[in-house]
């Protein structure tokens, strides 16, 4: 009985955590698409600021990252495709799963190691300084001046960054065809691109948009959820980069299920 | 509870309460509070650690909501109003919070600034001659490009009251204004209340347990004492009160050693009123 009652317990307090974050979702998304035909700002510039912090600064250590799988994908790919001889499809191999799956997946895992932990923690700290509170007394909704800008920068961001990621990994999984498939740097690269269909590569940028926004809302949520003190805002970043993974691979399940059963057999 | 004699006819009453409970969750903080702050008055809200004078300035501020009763900014019931309505009169007053609350991603032009861009169709250039000259009336001039964390604590505060200031509020609230300074730099803050009140004849309500600078800024007091008005009146009628918790305040009586601690919470956070129930 004790069982049923914490798994019974735990699922409404789980549907409970994705009604809290799609509440958010929606009151970000009215000062983003609503208030602005009523008048109030759009905060562009800080958007734009936020979209430097969140993309720009990332593309390092992402390139590298997905540079490193895609090399890795050539290697796992190669190690059966050998068996039949078909070392040659190590390149669509690479494109597609990159595109489909990796490219989004490992985009997001490197954003919400950089940004999701970064908002939790910067709403946080001004949960617990009393900033949130001030923000209010000036009239300014928090929600429309923190987090409509990350909203707008994550989803400006993501798909450039799951672009660029692709594309390093392809690049990675090139080391592998010239070094030992016996491919000339050109023509795996048209081999790559011949395997990919528009919709490969449109199906990650959706997922990736998606992936976005949850970490944005799961960041923000646990940011304005901080209790207080400076050791509530480690366990709000803590929690915001665990259910940012947790929820991504979620998204990533709901959204590869659609994208099989809606895909021409 | 005391009442000073009634104020004259031609003062009007900035803030009014009238039996205002506030509670979080099942536990009510506030037992119905009433009082009147007039315009143009330095109004103290004294009392101890879990009195209630933390949460009754946040109500009257609109962070929390009553549960019953009556709050009336210059006669607007916010109790009951929308936020937008809420926020036109929040760009009306200034709160300056107990560690200043500035925002440590922007520099200290830039956190004065922040109602004027965000409130006003100002120009830029327009915007730093303000901000130039609420820095200059809290003595920061100078300080505009320095980020918060550059600052010492006096200096944040009066940052912090140069942002209350930006808009011209009519009602300013401070929380524990003299809070972690040394006497020298608090009694600089306390000098800098007395200046604004005579410059801008701003009506300011100032919550603190410092005794020293209560009774220097204030014009009356009210002295709150778990979650409810034991006194209020002019300082000299509170300095010459026979109230038995007003003299315990006062006079810096200790609280009788409680062995318990949920027996000392009870004893900080409720009284008869609660015990009676």
């Amino acid at each position: 009985m004790e069982l049923a009652a914490q798994i019974g317990g735990s699922v409404t307090d789980g549907l409970a955590y994705l009604g809290a974050l799609a509440s958010l979702g929606s009151r970000a998304a009215y000062f983003t698409f609503i208030a602005p035909l009523k008048g109030k700002p759009l905060r562009f510039h800080r958007a734009v600021s936020q979209a430097m912090q969140v993309g720009v600064l990332a593309l390092p250590i992402l390139s590298l990252i997905t540079f490193f799988i895609g090399l890795i994908l050539a290697l796992q790919s190669a190690y059966e495709l050998r068996r039949f001889g078909a070392l040659n499809y190590v390149a669509s191999a690479v494109a597609i799963s990159m595109t489909r799956e990796l490219g989004p997946l490992i985009t997001a895992i490197v954003v919400i190691g950089r940004s999701g932990s970064a908002f939790a923690a910067e709403i946080g700290t001004m949960k617990v300084t009393e900033e949130i509170d001030a923000l209010e007394t000036m009239a300014i909704n928090p929600i429309s001046f923190l987090v409509t800008p990350k909203f707008l920068a994550m989803i400006m961001m993501l798909p450039c960054l799951t672009i660029w990621a692709n594309f390093m990994g392809i690049l990675g999984g090139s080391v592998f065809g010239v070094a030992k498939a016996d491919f000339t740097f050109p023509r795996y690269i048209q081999a790559s691109l011949d395997a990919l269909f528009l919709r490969d590569i449109v199906t990650g940028l959706i997922k990736a948009v998606m992936f976005g926004i949850t970490v944005t809302a799961v960041g923000c949520h646990e940011g304005f959820a901080t209790g207080g003190g400076a050791e509530q805002v480690g366990r709000s970043t803590t929690r915001a980069v665990v259910v940012s993974l947790f929820l991504v691979i979620l998204v990533d399940l709901v959204f590869t299920a659609l994208f099989y059963f809606l895909s021409p057999s | 509870m005391e009442q000073s004699a009634n104020p004259t006819a031609a003062s009007e009453s900035m803030i009014s309460l009238r039996d205002l409970r506030v509670s979080y969750g099942e536990r009510e903080i506030l037992h119905g509070v009433s009082f009147d702050v007039m315009r143009g008055e330095n109004m103290v809200i004294l009392g101890g650690s879990g009195s209630g004078k933390s949460t009754l300035l946040r109500t009257l501020v609109g962070l929390e909501k009553p549960s019953s009763g009556e709050i009336r900014l210059k006669g607007k019931n916010i109790a009951a109003i929308s936020t937008a309505e809420m926020d036109e009169i929040r760009k009306k007053i200034g709160m300056s919070f107990q560690g200043g609350a500035l925002f440590g991603s922007m520099t200290v032009g830039e956190n004065v600034a922040l109602p004027l861009r965000e409130h006003t169709k100002l120009e830029d250039s327009t915007i730093k001659v303000i901000l130039r000259l609420k820095l200059e009336q809290v003595g920061l001039s100078g300080f505009e490009n320095y980020m918060p964390s550059q600052l010492s604590g006096g200096m944040k505060k009066r940052a912090a009251v140069a942002r209350a200031l930006a808009m011209d509020p009519e009602i300013l609230f401070f929380d524990e204004p003299s809070a972690g300074l040394d006497p020298i730099i608090a009694a600089g803050v306390d000098q800098l209340i007395l200046d604004l009140k005579q410059a801008f004849h701003m009506t300011i309500i100032v919550v603190t347990h410092e005794l020293a600078s209560a009774f220097l800024i204030a014009d009356r007091m009210v002295l709150i004492d778990k979650g409810n008005v034991v006194a209020i009146g002019s300082t000299e009628e509170l300095r010459a009160s026979t109230h038995p918790r007003v003299r315990q305040f006062l006079d810096r009586i200790a609280e009788p050693e409680v062995a318990q601690e949920l027996d000392y919470l009870q004893m900080l956070t409720e009284d008869d009123y609660r015990r009676g129930r």
